[in-house]
């Protein structure tokens, strides 16, 4: 939850280091990149290509995509051998 | 409590209270009129009579900002200035007053160029009136004196940064009496140095200046408001003790001669002086007449004008800028504001003067006097705008 006025220090004050954690840059994206994992071989591309390192990995393997910070631009899909990562609109997953 | 009285110029008036606050920190760059401000400071830290740390730098905007970095770090910091170097730190007065530095310039109030002039009028602190600066304007020296010991304490009290002004040569090199008071207790009256954080305190460590967009930007702004609504508050409080311990009381206006006047003038600086002359000139002939000083343009005190005006039948405001809208100047505004919810609108009327240093003269006052009074006897406004002593 963001702090409102009254409770924010003044004077722009950051109170807290690796505060740049909390800034949750993935509401930027229009479209958001998804993962067909029938497609998908693990070769890592994307994760190497990622300029948000935005692609989780676990033992070694491509294992969900971080919409926190991901913002949406795609090189993934420029990027993957396979085809296996497309865009769709963030319209799409509003409720 | 044993006051000195000497002959001493609205400039080395200011000279004077910077001694004595002794901030941490001066960094400025000269400007007439303003020059001598820092050149008599820099004398006192060459004679060892402050413990100051004098930067002198390539600009103002550098000055400025060196004063920003000081305040951040945990000083107490000064500068002084006038007209072109007031608008030379235009882009650093916002951060000063964003980060919440309660910093203070003495500002020599002179015009903006062009055409290049070096006199007085206001229009350099009106373009800086919306930056988050208290404004405190000055009749003579001795409020220069007065005023910039209370700037000092109103800014560390709400934490935003004071300027604190006099009208260019007419006080900044004019010679009056000034009543200067011990050294001690004007150090104990401004008392501890407060501030708003501290950059050194490696203890708590902090980041100031982050990119600061969307999702946080209002809410800093919207503390900024709310510190420029407690400035209300704090300028009645130390104005009040200022009156308890050294005898002058300061409010966010001077009514002089209001009691009982139908028409009245608005003015800011040393043309509150003149005026005042006029006021007892007129009042010996009967005419019911006041004059309304304004002190403190921001915070602007809104309701407390509209009480005290809106008795008045006829108000005219003298401006020293104009601000360029086609429709008067920036006081003017202010004021008709004030009053919009009255239900006894005065008739308010504007009267552009002394740019560029054009001298005001008594006559030109009652000129104002007498065509105030023919508005409350007529119930009509002639003209809304009028200038003084241009040549048609």
């Amino acid at each position: 939850m963001k702090k409102g006025w009254k409770e924010l220090a003044i004077g722009t004050q950051i109170t807290k280091p690796g505060s740049s954690e909390d800034f949750k840059t993935g509401d930027w994206r229009t479209e958001r990149p998804i993962i067909d994992f029938d497609k998908c071989i693990h070769c890592l591309i994307c994760w190497i290509y990622c300029p948000d390192s935005s692609i989780d990995v676990r033992d070694g393997k491509i294992a969900s995509i971080n919409y926190d910070f991901c913002k949406g631009c795609a090189i993934c899909v420029e990027e993957c051998p396979k085809d296996a990562i497309t865009m769709h609109s963030e319209v799409e997953f509003e409720k | 409590m044993k006051k000195i009285v000497v002959a001493k110029t609205g400039n080395e008036a200011m000279a004077e209270a910077m001694r004595q606050i002794n901030p941490d920190v001066v960094a400025a760059y000269p400007i007439t009129p303003a020059t001598e401000v820092v050149q008599i400071f820099s004398g006192f830290v060459a004679d060892g009579r402050v413990d100051t740390e004098f930067v002198p730098a390539e600009s103002e905007h550098s000055a400025l900002s060196a004063c920003v970095g000081a305040a951040a770090a945990g000083g107490r910091v000064m500068t002084s200035t006038a007209s072109q170097g007031l608008a030379l730190m235009h882009e650093v007065l916002f951060i000063a007053a964003g980060l919440r530095l309660p910093i203070v310039i003495c500002e020599v109030n002179r015009a903006l160029a062009g055409p290049i002039n070096i006199h007085c009028d206001h229009s350099d602190t009106m373009a800086s009136r919306d930056s988050g600066w208290l404004q405190i304007y000055s009749e003579n020296s001795q409020e220069a004196y007065d005023n910039t010991i209370q700037a000092m304490k109103i800014a560390e009290k709400v934490f935003l940064p004071a300027i604190v002004s006099v009208d260019a040569f007419i006080i900044s090199h004019s010679m009056e009496r000034l009543e200067i008071l011990p050294d001690d207790e004007v150090r104990s009256f401004i008392g501890e140095h407060r501030k708003p954080y501290d950059l050194l305190d490696i203890a708590h460590p902090i980041t100031l200046g982050g990119l600061d967009l969307q999702d946080y930007f209002f809410e800093h702004k919207r503390q900024e408001i709310e510190a420029m609504k407690e400035a209300k508050t704090a300028v009645i409080e130390v104005g009040k003790e200022f009156g308890e311990k050294f005898g002058t009381s300061y409010g966010f206006f001077e009514e002089y001669r209001m009691d009982g006047a139908d028409i009245a003038i608005i003015a800011l600086g040393s043309t509150a002086g003149t005026s005042k002359v006029v006021v007892d000139t007129l009042r010996a002939k009967g005419m019911k007449v006041g004059l309304f000083k304004i002190r403190v343009f921001r915070p602007f005190a809104f309701e407390e004008i509209k009480k005290s005006l809106e008795h008045i039948k006829a108000i005219g405001v003298l401006d020293r800028a104009d601000g360029m809208s086609s429709i008067g100047g920036p006081v003017f505004h202010e004021i008709r504001s004030s009053l919009y919810e009255s239900e006894k609108r005065p008739f308010i009327t504007n009267y552009i003067y002394g740019l560029g240093g054009r001298d005001i003269f008594p006559k030109d006052i009652e000129t104002v006097y007498r065509e105030l009074n023919e508005i409350a006897e007529k119930d009509e406004v002639k003209n809304l705008i009028n200038y003084i002593g241009v040549r048609e």
